[in-house]
């Protein structure tokens, strides 16, 4: 099978294509061919001129759907259009929410299995070759579908750069859903927004992250303090998270943000694979931990063998009277 | 209520993970543990069934070699029986083949409610169980970090980018809980020793009426193709801090124009 047409999963956050998307639209126009977005919700319109930058020559706009979740008819729309002969030779979706629901919806509507945890895509004999990062990203996989498309990829956050080409805005047509029946009755009734101050934390050039090893949930002040004073963002790892000390959207890592910054601290966290699968690949890496074996010392340019209490205080005061 | 959970076995996560060679499948040897992410679920149907003033809480798993051990631990925190799914030819299943042999089982239990993780521990492909839902012609709310029965729907906080929504769907569906949602209680001996003797039905694929063509390496459809060391970082700079140790961090990031 050759690649002639990829479709991408044109997500759309605060009216917007959602940088993953766009880096996929990006990656899919270098494997040749022709790119297309599916898109739901109704801001379909407004980011035709967006995809049709970065590559994209149509928009299947299943329009907006009026609260329910994306999962049952956006996969049902794209069935559809797959039955009907339009389909692709592959799907990208960005391993968002949504973007899994849809991806693991479609797979069972047209029976194609789907590989997950995409960080790199490459062509091969007969299709494309997709690359997994295991054991905390000390391994690479590669693997391959074997039988007939669309083959279906999940690709994570920063696997690819978002180029644009200056490309004319895509058409839109439309391709709404289908009745998808029960499977469609999961509906939003409300939504909630947490209030963020500074950089987002996947876009910020410095992230600035704690651990369990600052004690208490008292103490993630002083990571907040700090990612201010650097204009950064601040993370967290998943155990202080689960603890209840941060919010969800502060989370680094496997289930939570993939962050590639400038700099990346990690302050009292001990570099559990499913942390590093998220951080591992920042420019450079400063690590605080008390223990002189702990694995994130592994990843890291900078490592401080010293109590977070102790060299954090300091740090902060230093950068106050630099003013 | 009747709530399914679906429940998986893992290799001990905390020992270091391996390839096999030959079939580059993960190595599942040795007595398998209940998934932790997986613990959640469990926890959590028991106090749905609870609240509800009853019901049945029955785990649905699919394993290799009639394995029991973690079934067993989820047992002794208070499910009532468990659905085992073991069979030869499902071994190198990917995730679509897993979902169609858990919805074949989970069929059977004719339940209100199917809860998993949101993804699990070792292979974390995370498509499983929407996957499921699809099968089973059912709605599905994932991500869920709250979760309320009210009458015959369920509300489902569920995790976004910035917060979360509110979500409501009637019943039966398919909810994936994340970790922390609720703390899982540690078995109490009494619950271990009644585990012992609690149902467990052994199944194969041909008891499922699942097509073999559908599962194992073959219905897998996908093949790997190579394994690699990834590049490595280049050992970095480790001091101990002795009082001076902030200084490093802002030479650091002078050094990257940072400051
Ligand atoms: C399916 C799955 C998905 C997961 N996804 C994620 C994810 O997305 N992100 C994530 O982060 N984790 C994830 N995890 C959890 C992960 O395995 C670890 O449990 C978690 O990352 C540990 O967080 P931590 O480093 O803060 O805590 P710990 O592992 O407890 O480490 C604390 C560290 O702080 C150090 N320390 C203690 N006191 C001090 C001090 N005073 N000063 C300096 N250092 C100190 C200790 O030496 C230790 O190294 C996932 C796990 C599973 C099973
Ligand atoms: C490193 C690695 C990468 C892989 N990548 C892919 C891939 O890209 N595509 C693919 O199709 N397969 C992949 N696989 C194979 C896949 O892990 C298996 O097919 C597995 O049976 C189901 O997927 P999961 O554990 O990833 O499920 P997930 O979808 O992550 O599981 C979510 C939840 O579903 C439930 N569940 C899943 N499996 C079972 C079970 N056996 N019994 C009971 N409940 C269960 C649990 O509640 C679990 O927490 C991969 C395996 C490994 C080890």
């Amino acid at each position: 099978m050759s690649v002639d047409k990829i479709w991408v999963l044109a997500e759309v956050a605060d009216g917007a294509p959602i940088t993953t998307s766009l880096e996929l639209i990006s990656h899919a126009r270098s494997l040749g061919g022709t790119v297309e977005a599916v898109a739901y919700g109704d801001g379909t319109a407004a980011m035709a001129p967006t995809v049709g930058e970065y590559g994209a020559t149509t928009v299947h706009d299943v329009g907006d759907l009026a609260g329910a979740l994306p999962g049952a008819p956006v996969a049902a729309a794209i069935a559809a259009l797959v039955a009907a002969g339009n389909g692709p030779d592959v799907i990208l979706f960005p391993a968002t929410y949504d973007g899994r629901d849809i991806a693991a919806r479609l797979s069972v509507k047209i029976d194609r299995p789907v590989l997950t945890n995409v960080v790199g895509l490459t062509e091969g004999d007969g299709g494309l070759v997709s690359q997994h990062a295991i054991f905390g990203g000390s391994q690479i996989l590669s693997a391959r579908f074997t039988g007939e498309g669309p083959h279906i990829f999940v690709v994570r956050a920063k696997s690819f750069a978002a180029e644009p080409t200056g490309g004319a805005a895509a058409a839109v047509v439309a391709a709404p859903a289908p009745d998808t029946g029960a499977t469609n009755a999961a509906k939003i009734v409300a939504r909630h927004v947490e209030e963020r101050i500074g950089p987002k934390l996947d876009e910020a050039d410095v992230v600035v992250s704690g651990g369990r090893g600052l004690g208490e949930k008292e103490q993630y002040a002083l990571i907040e303090e700090l990612a201010t004073l650097l204009h950064g963002a601040a993370g967290a790892s998943r155990a202080i998270v689960d603890a209840g000390w941060v919010p969800y959207s502060h989370q680094v890592g496997q289930t939570g943000k993939t962050v590639k910054p400038t700099v990346y601290m990690a302050c009292g966290i001990s570099g559990a694979t499913q942390h590093m699968v998220g951080m591992k690949n920042s420019k450079n890496i400063v690590a605080i931990n008390k223990d002189q074996d702990a694995p994130i010392f592994s990843v890291a340019d900078l490592g401080i063998v010293g109590d977070v209490h102790k060299v954090l205080p300091k740090l902060i005061e230093a950068l106050k009277a630099r003013g | 209520m009747n709530v399914v959970v679906c429940v998986k076995q893992i290799p001990d996560p905390a020992a270091p993970g391996a390839l096999d060679p030959g079939t580059k499948n993960l190595v599942r040897e040795g007595k398998l543990i209940l998934d932790d992410s997986d613990a959640y679920g469990v926890e959590m149907a028991l106090q749905l069934a609870d609240a509800a003033g009853g019901g049945d809480v029955t785990l649905v798993s699919m394993a290799p070699n009639g394995e029991t051990s973690g079934l067993r631990t989820a047992l002794a925190m208070g499910a009532a029986k468990a659905i085992l799914v073991s069979d030869d030819s499902l071994a190198g299943t990917d995730a679509l083949g897993t979902a169609k042999v858990l919805a074949a089982a989970i069929r059977r239990a004719e339940p209100d409610l199917i809860l998993a993780a949101t993804e699990s521990t070792d292979g974390y492909t995370g498509t499983t169980p929407v996957q499921i839902a699809e099968l089973l012609g059912l709605p599905s709310v994932t991500f869920a970090k709250k979760v309320e029965i009210s009458g015959a729907s369920v509300k489902v906080e569920r995790q976004t980018e910035t917060g979360y929504d509110e979500v409501e769907s009637p019943l039966p569906a398919v909810v994936t809980v994340t970790a922390g949602v609720v703390e899982p209680r540690y078995p109490s001996f009494k619950g271990i020793m009644a585990a012992k003797s609690k149902p467990v039905d052994v199944l194969t694929v041909a008891d499922l009426g699942v097509d073999a063509g559908q599962v194992g390496a073959a219905g897998a459809r996908q093949e790997i193709t190579d394994v690699a060391e990834a590049e490595a970082r280049s050992a970095g700079d480790i001091v101990v801090d002795e009082g001076e140790g902030y200084q490093r961090v802002i030479e650091f990031l002078e050094q990257l124009k940072v400051l």
